[in-house]
């Protein structure tokens, strides 16, 4: 089967959504022409058949106009899903992405006591572990430790220097009037937050 | 809803004419009596022209002006007049003035001309700067930027070229802007990842501008029209190579999601055959590579500093919310210019 696909006048990437669709169309091996009227298109339209794994070649015709010519082959014309998962390159086991959520100045409920020497030792065990989270997020409450008089600074900036990511939501520190007694790590955003949880091969909240 | 539809043809910074057949032209451009007031001009790469009055006292010069990348007339003013007082901050300098350019086709309705410039007005406010003026033609198609004027010691004046090897290279802003608003542009982007970019387009360079002038920035560009590595080249001068980690440069995930679906823009595939050649990618996933020559409009500033000043730096950018990372450093001249690896 061979579909031929009209492209002139088109910008990018409007020729290679077109060529898409026509693949999409042959639902199988096939042929798709697509004619375009410029060379930047002709290489967009290579780069994608290269990385589909496509034959393709193109020819340049009298009056500006181009061919390139995709071949489809049989079984799976989708690359592996590896190759397309780049949020979370993974390196073996140690680069497993593990982010820690801390919405609370205590760990656990119970005596609030108990909950703040507990979190105060969550966060020092978690500076002895081989493997160290990539993230640690701190919210609501959770924002004071990152704070002023938190028990758990030196732990966090010992955290830190291994090149652990520390995140504290800014919209709390604001409500809880600490912005300016932030001691460790960064600020961040809900938009972040959501990308690092969601991100995450592993979450961990104590 | 036809207005929106020819408002938005693909604009921004990858409506920008390729680097390569820009220097073609410009290189064949008469030129009069030298003038050593004109302390950057053509023959750098600079992102203004730089112009000594007195001791301790230059204007910078800069102009802008594009076709709409977003739908919205009010954000689109606000990230062309963003994009255009962007060049006075990647030279160290301050806003004092700007002038409002459009063009405007006679025949559409004038609201979104008044949202346009409304956008504009407000970043030139923000930025400290008066607004004075402007000129208008009618044209068939929307176009706005803005023509500043600023002021810098020419002593503290960041270059683009002054990189030292040792610099760390550090990045304010994610990239991938222009492969989200052209996924918008055929329907395919989510409207969280465009509202995440017209956030980052609409942000001023200049809270970034003023952590990097408490440090000892050797070199400054704004990363806009040639792409993170297009505006690396002409960082390295010639004389410089640098080493890029790409999993530690900031970008919208949802960019590399849509340059995985070829989402492309013609600026990007010409700044790859630009800049490329100076590039040797290792274990870096295509999707990251068009990310990387993705034309940004607006873009974050692309530092280079000791590495010390960059770690203090990258502190103090993120307490102001910027996504700032360190994304490489620069090396003695080698075979390659510019090594992207993982």
């Amino acid at each position: 089967m061979k579909i031929e696909v009209n492209a002139m006048g088109d910008a990018c990437p409007i020729p290679v959504v077109k060529t898409k669709n026509a693949i999409r169309e042959l639902n199988g091996p096939g042929v798709v022409r697509t004619a375009v009227d410029n060379e930047i298109a002709v290489q967009n339209l290579t780069k994608m058949a290269n990385q589909k794994g496509y034959g393709v070649k193109s020819e340049k015709e009298a009056g500006g106009r181009f061919y390139v010519t995709m071949t489809i082959g049989e079984g799976a014309p989708e690359p592996p899903e590896a190759e397309t998962c780049l949020v979370a390159p993974q390196d073996g086991a140690k680069q497993r992405k593990v982010v820690v959520a801390v919405s609370s100045a205590q760990m656990g409920s119970g005596s609030e006591e108990l909950g703040r020497t507990l979190l105060k030792g969550f966060i020092y065990a978690l500076g002895q572990q081989d493997q160290l989270p990539e993230t640690i997020l701190f919210y609501n409450g959770g924002a004071s430790i990152t704070c002023e008089d938190s028990p758990a600074l030196e732990d966090l900036r010992s955290l830190e220097a291994q090149g652990v990511e520390i995140l504290t939501c800014g919209t709390c520190l604001n409500f809880y009037g600490l912005t300016d007694k932030l001691q460790v790590g960064g600020v961040t955003n809900m938009y972040t937050i959501v990308e690092k949880m969601t991100g995450a091969a592993l979450l961990v909240k104590p | 809803m036809e207005d929106k539809l020819i408002f938005c043809k693909g604009g921004g910074c990858t409506a920008k004419l390729g680097a390569g057949i820009l220097s073609r032209v410009l290189d064949r451009l008469p030129r009069g009596p030298a003038d050593e007031n004109l302390l950057v001009g053509y023959d750098s790469r600079d992102d203004g022209a730089v112009y000594r009055l007195s001791d301790g006292l230059a204007c910078v010069h800069t102009l802008d002006f594009f076709p709409p990348m977003v739908d919205d007339p009010y954000a689109f003013g606000q990230i062309a007049a963003a994009n255009a007082l962007s060049d006075i901050y990647a030279m160290g300098g301050a806003v004092r003035t700007a002038l409002n350019i459009v063009c405007f086709p006679e025949a559409m309705d004038l609201n979104i001309l008044g949202e346009i410039l409304r956008g504009g007005a407000e970043k030139v406010i923000e930025s400290g700067g008066v607004l004075a003026g402007g000129h208008s033609i009618a044209d068939s198609d929307v176009k706005y930027g803005l023509s500043v004027t600023g002021v810098v010691d020419p002593e503290k004046m960041y270059r683009n070229n002054g990189g030292r090897p040792g610099d760390c290279l550090l990045l304010t802003k994610r990239l991938g802007v222009g492969i989200i608003c052209t996924a918008n542009r055929v329907g395919e982007a989510s409207p969280e990842a465009l509202a995440a970019a017209v956030q980052s387009m609409t942000t001023l360079n200049r809270d970034a501008a003023d952590c990097c002038s408490r440090y000892d920035i050797h070199a400054c560009t704004d990363v806009t029209g040639f792409g993170f590595l297009g505006h690396l080249h002409e960082m390295m001068d010639g004389r410089l190579s640098c080493r890029i980690d790409w999993k530690r440069v900031p970008y919208f995930p949802e960019a590399a999601a849509y340059a995985d679906e070829f989402l492309l823009t013609a600026a990007a595939q010409r700044n790859r055959n630009h800049a490329g050649p100076f590039v040797r990618f290792e274990g870096t996933p295509f999707a990251v590579e068009e990310v990387l020559f993705d034309p940004q409009t607006s873009g974050g500033l692309l530092a280079a500093l000791p590495e010390a000043d960059a770690l203090k730096l990258r502190e103090d950018l993120r307490q102001r919310g910027f996504p700032a990372e360190i994304v490489g450093e620069i090396t003695e001249k080698t075979g390659v210019e510019i090594l992207v690896r993982g």
